[in-house]
């Protein structure tokens, strides 16, 4: 595959084993050029595996990979050249300031000093944190931090952006903050490859997004088209008395719906709920909320209802 | 695997940079110790002693000292703080992901230890020399012995950082390994009232050769195995270099 395809990453039967464990089990993916796209999954689910494989930290055990049309064992420099990454745990230079963070990642890519002072300037503006430029790092914020890590990982104007759960343990503005700049970068053309357990922010910033589950991608597709493929429109939700429960398949039999259960509660899909709603407390049922369909329904469709270790 | 590049020196300039940023707390550390014992050792103790092999005490004592001191620097460089980048700090893995890859990263490491030592060396050359203490021109070459010491003492102690699981390992290290190389090479006292397989033993520590090499320099007088000696240095610092930067990738990249 060659640049200028318009496909940013492919891979092809991708691998990664350490020893008897399998983290990646053969998995397929394109990511397109310029567009916003998620990995998602449980822990252990080899999300991250896969994106340290992309960005050339992680030898492949087998299959095919190339990341802007370079093989990662065989290109690892070339590539690491045009992509930025944004890690999961916060890895700043702690021996050093905010701006001279910038400015010490910009040289490990051979930035000029006087081109790295520029685009620092820039960058801090854009994740406003300009004011904070000579601030040792151990003073900023845990959001602040993240998004000196996402300036960081654009010092070297990269086409494609990797972040490993990018606003977890983040407070709500700090996240819709960071939500709005990586929205931003689709202007500029930047691809963008995201790994989260957060559904929301998944539905709110991917263009398409894949379902991983035990080293395997479950589905890959656009949020909206994946709701309305695994799940409908929306979903009526209660938890049962035990006589209710004895009932209820009776009552919903006739309603084109599926049913799931997780724990004490009942999800019943349907494309639309509003006559089953109307049925369910016309007979009496209490507890019964119907809210639209979401990512997080298709996640737990799919990557089981039980928790998680 | 020769992966090593240029780029090892923007890992160097970091270094360098958080060096000069906290010049202040990093003088005194790598340099008050081995002055107190020059001082403490060579005057103190030295006015109760006669001449040591051919000098006054502290005469004998300073060109160890400086070997000494160059050693510490470059192994306390490259064990806790390397360790604290790879391990605590995540430096390392920050900068894995730029071009500069990990051998890089391990060279760059190591290049600043030696530098450590170079700086450390060269300041305890010129306290030495300050006191009257050195006697030849020659010892213009001690900050190169200096800089091969730390080349040398800075590959083992990454190998040592690759295979450690935390830092106490490195009071092994330092208890077990440097500290009796600290007092049998030859920088205390000669060895001939030792038994023969001390002396042996001795003559395989590159350590030891170093001491004869400074020695030598700063006396102004014949060393006993010269080329030898620099060959021993050289050579061993060499594999241990690429020893300690294959041990590190294996550590850092499966």
């Amino acid at each position: 595959m060659e640049a200028g395809s318009g496909i940013a990453v492919s891979a092809r039967g991708l691998v990664k084993t350490y020893g008897a464990l399998t983290a990646v089990a053969g998995v397929d993916f394109e990511i397109r050029e310029g567009e916003c796209f998620g990995f998602l999954g449980p822990n252990g689910a080899g999300k991250t595996t896969t994106m340290k494989m992309i960005y050339c930290c992680l030898p492949r055990t087998g299959g095919d990979l190339a990341v802007m049309g370079l093989d990662p064992d065989r290109s690892p420099a070339g590539i690491k050249a045009r992509i930025g990454v944004v890690p999961q745990e916060t890895n700043l230079d702690t021996d050093f300031t905010v701006l001279e963070n910038l400015r010490i990642h910009a040289r490990y890519f051979g930035v000029r000093r006087r081109e790295a002072a520029a685009r620092a300037a820039e960058l801090l503006a854009f994740v406003r944190l300009s004011e904070k430029a000579g601030a040792e790092v151990d003073a900023l914020s845990s959001g602040m931090k993240r998004r000196l890590l996402i300036a960081r990982g654009l010092m070297n104007e990269p086409r494609l952006l990797i972040l490993d759960e990018p606003t977890v343990g983040l407070d709500p503005q700090a996240r819709h903050l960071v939500w709005d700049r990586l929205r931003r970068l689709e202007r500029g053309g930047v691809t963008r490859i995201v790994t989260t357990h957060y559904m929301e922010e998944a539905a709110e910033i991917c263009d398409r997004v894949a379902v991983m589950d035990g080293g395997r991608i479950l589905v890959t597709g656009r949020p909206r088209d994946l709701i309305r493929q695994q799940i409908g429109e929306e979903v009526i939700e209660m938890v049962p008395s035990e006589e209710e429960r004895s009932a209820i398949a009776a009552d919903i039999a006739a309603f084109p719906a599926r049913v799931e259960q997780a724990g004490e509660k009942l999800s019943i899909s349907c494309d639309d709920c509003r006559p089953l709603m109307a049925l369910l407390s016309e007979k009496g049922y209490r507890r019964i909320t119907r809210r639209p369909a979401t990512l997080e329904d298709v996640f737990l469709k799919l990557t089981g209802r039980d928790l998680v270790e | 695997m020769s992966r090593v590049s240029g780029k090892l020196w923007r890992v160097w300039r970091r270094n360098f940079d958080s060096f000069r940023k906290y010049l202040h707390v990093n003088v005194l550390g790598n340099l008050g110790e081995p002055f107190l014992y020059l001082v403490a050792m060579g005057y103190g103790l030295g006015s109760f002693l006669g001449d040591v092999d051919g000098v006054s005490y502290v005469r004998f004592l300073a060109p160890g000292i400086v070997v000494s001191s160059a050693m510490f620097a470059a192994a306390y460089e490259c064990t806790y703080m390397s360790f604290l980048k790879m391990v605590h700090l995540k430096t390392y893995d920050a900068i894995i992901v730029t071009p500069v890859g990990i051998e890089d990263v391990v060279a760059g490491d190591i290049a600043w230890g030696a530098t450590k030592s170079l700086m450390s060396g060269t300041a305890m050359f010129a306290v030495a020399a300050a006191l009257g203490l050195v006697e030849s021109w020659w010892a213009l070459l001690v900050p190169l012995l200096a800089l091969l010491v730390g080349f040398h003492f800075a590959s083992l102690s990454m190998l040592v950082t690759s295979v450690s699981p935390n830092f106490d390992s490195f009071s092994y290290f330092f208890e077990l390994f440097v500290t009796p190389l600290f007092f049998f090479s030859g920088i205390f006292f000669p060895l001939d009232p030792f038994p023969a397989w001390i002396r042996i033993a001795s003559r395989l520590s590159p350590i030891t050769h170093a001491v004869d090499l400074s020695r030598a320099l700063m006396l102004g007088r014949p060393a006993p195995t010269p080329l030898a000696s620099v060959a021993v240095l050289a050579v061993t610092a060499a594999v241990l270099f690429r020893w300690s930067i294959a041990r590190m990738r294996r550590r850092l990249i499966r």
